[in-house]
């Protein structure tokens, strides 16, 4: 009986292998694909190979000497993180409030953000333009911190809410219970097990504000707030007569590290927080 | 000590609303109160190059919109990369969840890769694949052979953005996909197979209908989201060929033609078009709209 | 240590509902006493208003002789086990059970002295420096344990501690728990909705229902002499059987025939005034198997003959069930008691009867047996207010 479930299972594990190589090629393709560019040589850049003939880290050296890339990569972080913080700390105070207090306009909040969250944000593309121009909000920082906060929100109130759910807040009461203060209670027992979830919330949402396009092309005009996406459109070669192509790909791939490193070390977390917040709401 | 435990009550109120209040005032502030005032400026003659000549025009603007032959093959393009790329991302993302939800071996690994293209930048994939279809540079171009410029078709360029959408949003729409397959119970499919239901008509009978709520909170997003489709046009076709979204009609209106009238018009149009489809799916499909009754589940 | 007292405690919730209502409870010190009955009894709310946890909207708690009303539950001294342990998941069962002591900013030294102590006491040394995820749920009970008894409190409240735990597990914990309290001689309240807890833990139980004590006494009083029909129904298992009977000329009609009723319960049942319908309880140790009785034991009682519907034999003794024709004893306290049971959801006609034979018994399955019960040890209650017609403080 041994040996037949162990031919089965041997038979079982060659199927799964081969369709989660299948999956593997499926999504890293196209990011291998950019990576060969950013290494090709100028030379080589067009000759159609997979893998490069002739590796060089030119185009490396090449965004890193001029500022269009280096300012526009300050501006990414800069505001990715900056909105990231603002968001997070104005979801978990939101979050908190619906998971475990009663108070009038709570399903009112729970479904303006559900109506942010679907919002189409190129409707507020024509009026943000307007209004920005007019409060000497465009083409700065503040710009587009505050539409990434907006859009942000709810995906941090969701799965903000959905991880305080499942804090046993019995706890609190044990640790009352165990003579502590409300807000010993707060500091050494609640914190420390909702920090996990504000982690998880505040990679979901630098990977949000990291990701726009869209208001990054309409609210920036200069490199003073234009961010890594939006800066991309604008690469020119080292000459009039070049192509940026390999410059392009280069960039492309410095802002794909991050966003790889947080998959890599954050997995199980990156799933958990996407699926607990889009099916527990 | 009852007025005291009123009190209390009272006090989680203040602070419950105190919480929230920040908030609510960010997003009302940068998305209601704007939308209102994109309402205002699609009812005028607003364009930035001769801005004396702003005036009340009513309905002017949506009469232009509506019988302008780019708008509307803008927004037939629109929905058919959604509808197409929706259905295939069902399909495959469905395909996916099963995978990483069933896989015995490299369950994490599998996870880990596929929220690659959830993760990594549109503007970087779209580049990816724009140099992958440009003659003489990409691996698919010279597997198609040469003289096959994909994005310089408007057919063929469609289909290279509804590839890059697919591509980028699947392991999202599996992620969503899998958190419902986690609420199918195991017993509940070895008690159909006991019922002599064989593994297609566990999937379709068993899995399928206890899965619904989240396939339908799944599509809803998804098919908002695809609605919304920008980054990957700008980058492959720049909307050239009429592969333009209603997005890219309302930026190119906008950013380059600086008519804050005619983008604002059709801005309030996609806001239309988007709240009939949630209203579509909400209503007729009976979505459960996640967090409207969190008691439920 | 000290001295707990209820007096006229009531809870009411702001919309109106009365969870507690003047409840009247004198927990001596020392004392081991046991807060017992169905789900939304108010058991609970009780334990919670004893430890701070919820407001008491009316009445005074005094702990040790003083007012404890408004102070909060760090200033009560008081520990509590909670049902789902409430282990803090981010500390290793060390530092779990030493957060009452750094809480009270006790020296390191004493802190690691109370600690080893304890887990020595619980059995939990080899497991101090692990995670409560990595534990049974046994161990995990113990921690709970653990954290309370480190800081030596005024009094342990215990809410359900054991119905997490498996059947045979939980048995051995009682035995635990019991000796455990026995060591220390600390006050203790512990809630619980198993009536075997209540039989075999306390100095006295407290039935409650509807918010309202029903009555205070030790176990075994409480089994002799149950106050009302909610008392007799709930504390026992098997629990009592109830049949309707009408009570005439101080003889007793019953489903079971006529009784003759022993002196005892008549003049009971006389000075209580009882009145003409009447709901009559037996307990199932009292009946016997006709056949195994010599002639003056079988005088004392009343025989009938019925068909057994089923045989339990556990070796010891025989559970022999029968189903008496005609109507169910009915009232509110018995329908309350089915519900909490689950009783109520299984089909049944007539009403069923459960008996204790002795081993030596020759009854069968599906066979007629003379079955003797003891009509000296039967209770009667009122159907209208299910007070216990026979009942004596004696």
């Amino acid at each position: 009986m041994a040996v037949i479930t162990s031919g089965v299972d041997t038979g079982r594990k060659v199927r799964w292998t081969i369709i989660d190589v299948v999956v593997v090629v499926y999504a890293l393709v196209p990011v291998l694909w950019i990576l060969s560019l950013s290494f090709k040589t100028k030379a080589t850049l067009g000759d159609g190979n997979f893998i490069p003939r002739e590796w060089s880290l030119q185009n490396y050296a090449d965004i890193f000497t001029t500022n269009e890339f280096l300012l526009a990569l300050v501006n990414s972080i800069g505001i990715a993180l900056i909105a990231t913080a603002i968001a997070v700390v104005l979801g978990t105070m939101a979050a908190y409030a619906i998971a475990r207090l009663e108070f009038p306009g709570k399903s009112a909040l729970v479904g303006f953000s559900l109506l942010v969250a679907m919002f189409p944000q190129v409707s507020l593309v024509s009026p943000l333009f307007d209004i920005e121009r007019s409060l000497n909000l465009f083409d700065t920082w503040p710009g587009l911190i505050l539409p990434y906060i907006t859009f942000a929100l709810p995906l941090a109130i969701y799965t903000l809410s959905a991880f305080f759910r499942e804090i046993p807040w019995e706890l609190e009461k044990a640790a009352k219970m165990d003579g502590a203060t409300p807000g010993q209670a707060f500091r050494r027992v609640i914190a420390p097990l909702a920090a996990p979830g504000v982690f998880t919330t505040a990679i979901l949402v630098f990977i949000f504000c990291w990701n726009d396009f869209l208001f990054a092309i309409s609210l920036t005009s200069t490199t003073r707030s234009r961010t890594v996406p939006a800066a991309l459109q604008f690469f020119t070669g080292a000459s009039q007569f070049e192509s940026p192509t390999g410059q392009i790909c280069a960039a492309a791939v410095v802002i794909t590290i991050p966003i790889v490193l947080f998959v890599l070390f954050f997995q199980r977390r990156i799933v958990a927080g996407l699926t607990s917040g889009a099916v527990k709401g | 000590m009852s007025q005291a435990l009123s009190e209390g009550k009272k006090a989680e109120r203040r602070l419950g609303l105190l919480l929230c209040a920040p908030a609510a005032i960010v997003m009302v502030a940068v998305t209601g109160w704007p939308i209102i005032y994109s309402i205002w400026l699609s009812l005028q003659r607003y364009d930035l190059r001769v801005p004396a000549k702003q005036a009340f025009v009513g309905l002017d603007n949506y009469v232009t919109v509506l019988t302008n032959g780019y708008w509307w093959n803008a927004f037939g393009v629109t929905v058919g990369i959604t509808v197409v790329s929706v259905v295939i991302e069902l399909v495959l993302g469905m395909a996916l969840a099963l995978i990483m939800h069933r896989t015995i071996v490299g369950k994490g690994l599998v996870r880990t890769v596929a929220l690659i293209p959830y993760g990594i930048v549109t503007v970087v994939a779209a580049f990816s694949w724009k140099y992958a279809w440009t003659p003489d540079t990409g691996y698919l171009a010279a597997m198609l052979g040469p003289d096959t410029a994909i994005l310089t078709q408007k057919l063929p360029a469609l289909g290279a953005i509804t590839l890059a959408e697919v591509w980028k949003t699947t392991p999202f729409m599996a992620l969503l996909l899998m958190a419902g397959l986690a609420l199918v119970p195991e017993d509940l499919l070895k008690a159909a197979a006991m019922d002599g239901a064989g593994p297609w008509q566990r999937f379709t009978k068993v899995m399928v209908p206890v899965m619904k709520p989240a396939i339908l909170v799944a599509l809803l997003f998804r098919t908002l989201d695809a609605f919304r489709v920008f980054d990957n046009i700008f980058v492959l076709t720049q909307g050239s060929q009429g592969t333009g979204s209603v997005s890219m009609q309302a930026y190119d209106n906008l950013i380059k033609g600086l008519n804050l009238g005619i983008g604002s018009t059709m801005s309030v149009l996609i806001f239309i078009t988007v709240a009939i489809i949630a209203f579509v799916f909400i209503k007729v499909f009976g979505t459960a709209a996640p967090g409207s009754d969190p008691g439920r589940r | 240590m000290a001295e707990i007292v209820l007096d006229k405690v009531t809870k009411r919730y702001p919309d109106g509902a009365l969870a507690v209502n003047e409840v009247n409870i004198e927990i001596a010190d020392g004392e081991f006493i046991i807060l017992v009955g169905p789900s939304g009894c108010g058991k609970s709310t009780t334990l919670n208003m004893i430890a701070g946890l919820e407001d008491i909207t009316e009445g005074e708690l005094r702990i040790g002789g003083q007012r404890v009303n408004e102070r909060a539950p760090k200033d009560r001294d008081i520990a509590m086990v909670f049902q789902s342990y409430a282990l803090y998941p981010h500390m290793t069962v060390r530092e779990n059970m030493a957060f009452p002591l750094r809480l009270a900013k006790v020296d390191n030294a004493t802190v690691e002295k109370k600690v080893t102590e304890a887990a020595k006491i619980l059995d939990l040394t080899q497991h101090l420096d692990r995670k409560p995820s990595n534990l049974s749920g046994g161990q995990r009970q113990r921690v709970a344990m653990g954290r309370a008894i480190v800081r030596s409190p005024k009094a342990f409240l215990m809410d359900e501690p054991l119905s997490n735990l498996d059947a045979k597990l939980r048995g051995q914990m009682r035995t635990s728990v019991s000796r455990l309290q026995k060591q220390l001689g600390t006050t203790t309240v512990y809630v619980t909705h198993d009536q075997t807890e209540a039989m075999t833990l306390g100095d006295r139980v407290v039935v409650m229902r509807g918010g309202v004590v029903q009555q205070i006494g030790a176990p075994q009083f409480l089994y002799d002499h149950p106050a009302n029909l909610f008392v007799a129904g709930f504390i026992g298992s098997p629990s009592m059987n109830f049949m309707p009977a009408t009570l005439e000329n101080g003889a007793l009609s019953t489903p079971l025939g006529q009784v003759a009723l022993g002196d005892r319960v008549r003049s009971a049942a006389e000075k209580a005034n009882a009145p003409r319908e009447v709901i009559l309880g037996v307990r199932p140790e009292h009946f016997e198997d006709a056949a195994v009785l010599d002639e003056a034991a079988k005088a004392r009682g009343s025989v009938f003959t019925a068909q057994v519907d089923v045989l339990e034999s556990m070796g010891s003794e025989k559970y022999a069930y029968f189903t008496v024709d005609g109507e169910q004893a009915s009232s509110a306290e018995l329908a309350e008691l089915a519900a909490d049971s689950g009783s109520a959801d299984v089909p049944s006609s007539g009403s069923q009867l459960v008996t204790r034979l002795s081993a030596a018994s020759g009854a069968t399955e599906g066979g007629s047996v003379q079955v003797w019960f003891d009509t000296e040890k039967v209770q009667l209650f009122d159907p209208s207010d299910g007070r216990n017609l026979t009942y004596s403080a004696e």
